[in-house]
């Protein structure tokens, strides 16, 4: 019977597919990857890597895929951050803060993700220009083009980057209480850092202001990146805090009790008793909500933010290969998603094990 | 064989049935002749844009517009009866896929006809029904004159146009710098430019045109004179159907050849009576020339008729008289120092 099952599909899928070629022919597209190495005459509006008009179409998608991954990380870990405190207010017993929350999340999940977009992109669009930018503290300035912060500025990306990870590792180190490894990752900030400089690393603050038509200098993040950003920050932070929410009450009242009996304060029962046990029902849910944000970064075509879409539907455009841009879209978000879950999913593993040891 | 349980059975026929949907759904693309379609249908279907003058519905939800006549004179050529077409619209990055997908017989969405557009996505395109060229909106207060006085501007462009091919060569070529916010949404684009966020929008200067007149302060902008680009924006079929091609051609040499002949929606009667053989032929007194092609000998009459000839189509949606007032430029008979030339009827 399963064997009868796989020689129809196999059929099928080999109809499908001569029938498709033979559509394709019929209209003169040729099929292939060949144009991937061909000039792609557009520009594109911001780029992690260096990208001109007339680089390859290759090149293109890869800044693309770049943008996609930067709003994307950037967006999980600010959702998680905001999510998991609206989730912790919603079950306040402050009850002006937990309706508050409760109205927040009711509005921004009862509402379309586009129409959320084009409300923040119409926020950021109403700043002023770039003559007038708002400069609420020295040195950040605000308009609808961007919002600038002030750069470092460094002939020495290498050492910078040493100190960077350092930096990252402290952070880490931090948040998990250790001490010694605290201590180490500052000495090895410090030492990176001093080495750099003895050896002629120069660095500079970089600071933005006008020129010509737009503000140069420092960082910058444009509006359809910050309203992108906030966008989907805002909309996933609500389904998250529901699902914290949702975690949290699923953790027996008598967990609460006996958290008390002990003498801890309700803060830390949350930290040390009831989220380490909520977790294990956060986890598998979150990683969807991860996935979708991930996803959803896709409506940003709609406001001209040029992630992976933007591009591809470009290059599907000008070059006609419109299947094989489909193609690498849906490899692209696949491979996208399983990273995610492979992630999470270890990271579960780790909190089960936990549990189990118990 | 083991008899299957009810679980199994229904899982075998849930793959069977997504099978068959699979395969019937790829049937129709294999089917036929688009012709045989549209007369199977009753109807063509034509996919156009959303902008006023050149295809928007009126306040009755009627499709009105310079496309939309050419719409209508295609179906009174293969129906003779200028009701029988369903006008939609679709982005400019949607349509050249839907038109491919066969969701579409025709495209009259002002579609610039490039070597590409023909060779790659297997487009045919009819006659140039609207001689075009790429501009640039800005506003006036920036002192802003000419293309080159942009350098380092911010441009708005929309997505799934040539548009956004031009302005990176523009800017390739005089070696000056531009960024660029690539924006599907119409309405979008065009508040990028009311709200500040970019200096210019860049697109066919046609539409910008008829951008500026939505927006919020129309005098406050100016479209520079300076033309980026040729735009030859040309009616869009796919390749496979030379009939549908020729109905296409001639529906639009119809009306450039009575404008040429001085043949008007109010005037043509009186040539009914006319002793010229070339009118003879194409009114269709003379049905000779009908009915060696297999066509209504009378459709040029039944076109005119219903919406008139190039030239009222073009003063009645976006000429001198209109909200959008357009100067004829390239788009008049030759014998006038236009474009619009068609070849004989006979």
């Amino acid at each position: 019977m399963q064997c009868a099952l796989l020689v129809v599909i196999v059929l099928a899928v080999q109809y499908l597919g001569s029938n498709l070629a033979a559509n394709m022919k019929l209209v003169g597209i040729t099929p292939g990857f060949g144009f991937l190495n061909h000039a792609a005459n557009f520009q594109i509006g911001e780029s992690v890597i260096p990208y001109q008009a007339g680089d390859s179409y290759g090149r293109a998608i890869l800044v693309g895929l770049l943008n996609t991954v930067k709003v994307a990380v950037a967006g999980c870990i600010l959702a998680t951050i905001v999510g998991v405190a609206l989730g912790v207010a919603r079950l306040s017993t402050n009850p002006l803060l937990a309706w508050h929350v409760q109205a927040f999340v009711e509005v921004v999940r009862n509402t379309p993700l586009l129409l959320q977009l084009f409300f923040w992109n119409a926020v950021l669009h109403g700043l002023p220009g770039p003559r007038q930018a708002l400069s609420p503290v020295a040195g950040v300035l605000l308009s609808n083009r961007g919002v600038f912060v002030p750069g470092i500025e460094t002939d020495s990306p290498v050492i910078a980057g040493v100190v960077l990870v350092f930096a990252l590792a402290a952070v880490v180190f931090l948040a998990q209480g250790r001490r010694i490894g605290l201590a180490a990752s500052v000495a090895g900030l410090l030492g990176a850092g001093a080495w750099g400089l003895a050896h002629g690393a120069t660095v500079a603050l970089e600071l933005p202001r006008l020129r010509g038509f737009n503000i140069a200098g420092g960082l910058t993040l444009s509006p359809e990146f910050a309203a992108l950003l906030i966008g989907l920050v805002v909309n996933t932070s609500a389904s998250i805090a529901e699902t914290v929410r949702g975690g949290i009450v699923s953790v027996s009242a008598g967990q609460w009790e006996a958290g008390a009996a002990l003498g801890l304060k309700r803060l830390q029962i949350l930290r040390l008793i009831v989220l380490p046990q909520a977790l294990r029902v956060i986890i598998p849910v979150m990683t969807s909500s991860f996935l979708t944000l991930t996803k959803n970064s896709s409506l940003a075509v709609a406001i001209g933010y040029p992630e992976l879409v933007s591009v591809l539907n470009t290059t599907a455009n000008t070059t006609g290969q419109a299947l094989e841009t489909i193609f690498i879209m849906m490899v692209v978000y696949l491979t996208l998603s399983l990273t995610v879950s492979v992630f999470m999913n270890a990271y579960n593993r780790r909190w089960k094990l936990r549990e189990n040891a118990r | 064989m083991k008899p299957l349980s009810s679980a199994r059975m229904r899982h075998w026929l849930g793959a069977s049935a997504i099978l068959v949907a699979a395969v019937a759904t790829a049937l129709p693309a294999q089917a036929g002749s688009v012709l045989d379609a549209i007369n199977q249908r009753g109807k063509i279907k034509v996919g156009v844009g959303t902008s006023p003058g050149f295809f928007a519905p009126d306040s009755n939800g009627k499709w009105q517009g310079f496309f939309v006549d050419f719409g209508r004179a295609l179906a009174v050529t293969v129906f003779n009866d200028a009701a029988k077409v369903d006008f939609t619209s679709s982005s400019p990055q949607q349509r050249l896929p839907a038109l491919q997908a066969g969701e579409f017989d025709i495209l009259l969405s002002g579609v610039t006809e490039t070597i590409t557009r023909a060779f790659k996505l297997g487009f045919h395109f009819g006659p140039v029904i609207f001689y075009d060229g790429q501009g640039l909106l800005v506003k006036k207060s920036l002192g802003v004159t000419k293309g080159a006085d942009l350098d380092g501007a911010t441009i708005a462009i929309q997505a799934g146009t040539t548009g956004e091919l031009n302005i990176a060569d523009f800017f390739r070529k005089s070696g000056k710098t531009f960024k660029s916010v690539v924006i599907e949404d119409s309405r979008e684009f065009r508040n990028a430019l009311d709200s500040g966020r970019v200096d210019a929008l860049t697109q066919d200067s046609s539409d910008l045109a008829i951008q500026r007149t939505q927006l919020a302060r129309p005098d406050d902008y100016v479209l520079l004179p300076e033309r980026l680009s040729k735009e030859p924006l040309a009616p869009a079929i796919r390749w496979g159907d030379d009939r549908w091609l020729e109905i296409v051609n001639w529906t639009v040499y119809a009306t450039i050849e009575a404008e040429e002949l001085g043949i008007t929606e109010a005037n043509i009667d009186s040539f009914l009576d006319t002793s010229d053989p070339v009118v003879k032929r194409f009114l269709g007194i003379d049905k000779s020339l009908g009915e060696a092609i297999g066509l209504d000998p009378k459709f040029a009459y039944n076109i005119i008729k219903a919406v008139g000839n190039y030239g009222e189509i073009f003063e009645r949606n976006v000429g001198k008289n209109t909200k959008i007032g357009f100067d004829r430029g390239l788009n008049q008979p030759w014998s006038s120092g236009g474009l619009l030339y068609s070849p004989p009827f006979r």
